[in-house]
């Protein structure tokens, strides 16, 4: 896979890296009462998809701007695009609004991926926290496909109520299908919830991993992850076995316009996926 | 006058002041928009340049911490002075550019890529900082996985004429930063402008055949020993007054067991975030883009502009700012500077131009900053 | 029934590296308990004298709040302890407890275990600096539901 990428980069830095392909709103899903999928298809049939689970885009709406948005589809999936965003400001609203036939502007894929393409024969432990489930559904996916290639896999999700759990039909699918233990917890629970009230990290105490032979991948907010780090290194896990998506403003995501900067890092080249080694330092400094 | 024969190459030649003119207009002539210092709104700036009349004949500058005046010469050197709030970043990496245009029609829309208009520049009177500053932001935006393509086109057929400097500034600082007063490498013709005992003329070297025949077509003579050791000692007396001086070993390391100084806090209470060190800046690199539209939401383009680490909403994510205190922000840029850059880039990201020092409005130095936080150690371990 | 329950309790992180003569007490103040799903296990207001180790199920820390009813704040799963309100007078449940789930539990007699952490200080010790534990993570746990860090905060 990381050779299909690099020729590609190669192929598209050729080109003008700051002038977006068009891609054409396939479907619009609503997810809940503030999040949304967007379905994409390329408009030239030249443009190819292709995507590493961890990576992300930057997404044009005409006239409006430009924001960084996680591909949340299927890797294996070459027809389409897919976008989970919530409406939380001026473009992602404007986002909202279109509809199947708009076009929308697309720049990537950029930044560093999640570890898929070493040897496997370990535990996965993976921690979503809101709408961080987005950033992992491909590397789900990936895990789900190669399966036989890893011991057991653990899904830890806290969204803030039962209305904003995300992907209910695809988690109920694959805890049930495949051997894909799944926890969610709300931090509100609702009438009719029978399941766990309260934020991840007590449940990453007591999910059922080899901290001594797992990977963890973790996406949410900086805090979420800040404890969900500290309970996984009481139960063992080293910092060289532990990736984090992080976040931070980015304005053209090729490594020169100094917005997204991490201490030395840039998150979109060096990131958004980082081993929790390489930032550890940093990671708990604050307004760094 | 006809112009002689040029000596082996790698020799010198000299000129007097009034070939400088033949240089320019020969530069024009060949189609190329000839760019320097020149004299606007009370400070020596970079502009285009018609002739050599343009250039700050006879004024010198005086500056210091928050401080710049102008100053006439008793002489009328060209070149009599240090550097200015201009960068040559002002031509490689425009400090506005349109990307590209957009067009409506219902919910579709089509782009449309800017054709960036050929310029041919020739860069007139380039100090070595400022140098050491092209080459920096070279690798910034041409080394990268993504190669910016304004800064390469513009950058690709510039003609470097640098110039040694001949006095040193109060707030400069090359020699400690490595980066200078010698011009040793990145330029086509290279300059030292030397008066002395009444005599005033240019000591000059050529690189590369476009600068070989430019030097030909000034009236010139090969240069004889005594004044290219005219040449050296101006640039040895810049060297021996720097105005400040920046202590570059293990300062990347200091800086990253420092994140907490107090120090910061300190910076913090003078800071007003406005953003003058990071414009002033050669080697400042950041930038964002504004989507506009025009009022009916048919015509939409895409401006990549100048930005800072200083303004508000530069690290915002959802619901606020990573860096929202002034304290966060001139650890960044000054962290970025002197630290990560090295990480980076593989260099330090200061030229030791002084200018940050100098266009402060309330004479911030980079140099005592660094200074501060590197005693803060000595005295905290007891060791004097 | 306290050799079939040793071994639970003594595998429980919690009771790690207790010795031996303190152990044994405890498990001496232990027995087996079942709730159906829904089942109330404690009413906010009740004499507090047991707490609660969970082997399996889900159980509601809740309030009864007028015009809300029954809020769940929290839920405490397998492996995890339920109730502290035994420890400080007036040794009465703060919250109530039910069981969202089917749950099945170690039960311990904390009346009876609170009296003989008065006569012997060092069971004291070993009870108490555990339950510490378990209420700074309940705590930190809390202090993160309470930054409602999934909202919008604009």
């Amino acid at each position: 896979m990381d050779a299909i990428i690099e020729s590609e980069i190669a192929e598209r830095a050729a080109a003008d890296p700051t002038v977006p392909e068009l891609f054409r709103i396939g479907r619009v899903k609503s997810e809940t009462e503030d999040t949304f999928t967007l379905q994409l298809q390329p408009v030239a049939e030249s443009t190819k998809i292709s995507f590493l689970p961890g990576q992300f885009n930057m997404l044009y709406v005409f006239g409006v701007g430009e924001v960084p948005i996680s591909i949340s589809g299927d890797p294996a999936d070459t027809s389409r695009l897919e976008h989970t965003t919530r409406r939380v400001g001026v473009v992602t609203k404007a986002m909202g609004l279109l509809k199947p036939g708009d076009t929308i502007g697309v720049r990537g894929p950029y930044g560093s991926h999640w570890p898929v393409t070493e040897e496997g024969g370990h535990d996965v432990v993976v921690v979503a926290g809101g709408i961080g489930l987005a950033p992992l559904r491909p590397v789900l996916y990936y895990l789900m496909l190669q399966r036989e290639k890893y011991r057991k896999i653990v899904l830890l999700y806290g969204a803030r109520t039962p209305e904003d759990i995300l992907y209910k039909r695809e988690l109920e699918r694959w805890r049930g299908k495949f051997d894909l233990e799944v926890q969610v917890t709300v931090d509100r629970g609702a009438s009719g919830w029978r399941g766990n009230v309260g934020v991840v990290t007590p449940l990453l105490s007591r999910a059922p991993f080899n901290p001594s032979n797992t990977i963890a991948l973790l996406c949410g907010p900086e805090i979420m992850m800040r404890f969900a780090v500290i309970e996984l290194q009481k139960r063992g896990v080293p910092a060289e076995r532990m990736y984090l998506s992080m976040e931070r403003n980015m304005k053209c995501a090729l490594g020169y316009c100094g917005h997204c900067q991490y201490g030395p890092m840039f998150v979109c080249k060096d990131g958004p996926v980082f081993r929790f080694d390489r930032i550890a330092s940093i990671f708990s400094k604050g307004e760094i | 006058m006809s112009p002689k024969a040029l000596p082996a190459r790698g020799g010198s030649v000299v000129f007097s002041p009034s070939g400088l003119d033949v240089l320019i207009q020969a530069l024009i002539r060949r189609g190329y928009q000839v760019v320097g210092p020149t004299i606007r709104d009370g400070a020596i700036l970079y502009d285009r340049l018609l002739s050599a009349e343009d250039l700050p004949k006879g004024w010198t500058d005086e500056q210091e911490g928050g401080k710049y005046r102008l100053k006439p010469r008793k002489d009328e050197a060209l070149f009599g002075y240090a550097v200015g709030p201009h960068t040559w970043k002002k031509f490689l990496f425009p400090s506005s550019n349109v990307l590209w245009k957009a067009q409506r029609t219902n919910g579709q829309f089509q782009i449309v890529r800017e054709q960036q208009k050929p310029v041919k520049f020739a860069f007139m009177g380039v100090r070595s900082c400022d140098l050491h500053a092209i080459q920096i932001q070279d690798k910034v935006f041409q080394e990268g996985l993504y190669a910016d393509s304004i800064y390469k086109s513009r950058r690709k057929d510039v003609f470097v004429v640098a110039v040694n400097c001949a006095q040193a500034g109060r707030t400069c600082f090359c020699d400690s930063a490595g980066t200078g007063p010698n011009v040793t490498a990145g330029y086509d013709l290279l300059l030292t402008e030397v008066l002395q005992d009444g005599r005033h003329f240019f000591v000059a070297q050529a690189r590369g055949r476009l600068a070989s025949q430019l030097l030909a077509e000034i009236p010139a003579q090969e240069a004889n020993e005594a004044d290219i050791t005219a040449a050296h000692s101006a640039v040895e007396e810049t060297r021996q007054h720097m105005g400040r001086s920046l202590q570059t070993s293990g300062l990347k390391e200091l800086l990253y067991r420092n994140v907490e100084n107090s120090r910061w806090d300190a910076v913090a209470q003078r800071c007003l975030s406005c953003a003058n060190c990071t414009l002033v800046c050669p080697t400042c690199f950041c930038s964002t883009v504004e989507d506009l539209t025009d009022l009916v939401g048919q015509e939409a383009q895409r401006v990549r502009k100048w930005d800072s680490c200083f303004t508000t909403d530069f690290s915002y994510i959802h619901g606020g700012s990573v860096r929202a205190t002034p304290r966060s922000k001139y650890r960044q840029w000054m962290m970025h500077k002197l630290a990560y850059w090295l990480d980076q880039f593989g260099t330090s990201g200061c030229v030791g131009c002084g200018r940050c020092i100098t266009w402060c409005p309330v004479g911030i130095d980079i140099t005592e900053e660094a200074r501060a936080i590197r005693e803060s150690e000595t005295t905290s371990s007891g060791v004097a | 029934m306290i050799h079939s329950l040793e071994p639970v309790i003594k595998e429980h992180p919690f009771f790690a590296d207790m010795p031996d003569k303190h152990l044994e007490f405890i498990t001496g103040c232990a027995r087996n308990v079942q709730f159906a799903e829904g089942q109330i296990i404690f009413r906010e207001g009740d004499s507090a004298n047991e707490f609660y180790f969970l082997r399996e199920g889900l159980v509601a820390v809740e309030l009864l709040i007028p015009n809300r009813g029954a809020t769940i704040i929290q839920t405490v799963g397998e492996g995890e302890i339920v109730g502290w309100s035994w420890v400080s007078p007036p040794y009465q449940w703060h919250f109530g407890g039910r069981a969202v789930q089917r749950t099945r539990a170690l039960v311990f007699d904390a009346k009876c275990l609170r009296n003989k952490c008065e006569e012997d200080h060092d069971l004291g010790y070993e009870v108490l600096s555990r339950f510490v534990n378990i209420i700074s993570a309940r705590l930190d746990a809390t202090r993160l539901q309470l930054l409602d860090l999934y909202g919008r905060h604009n």
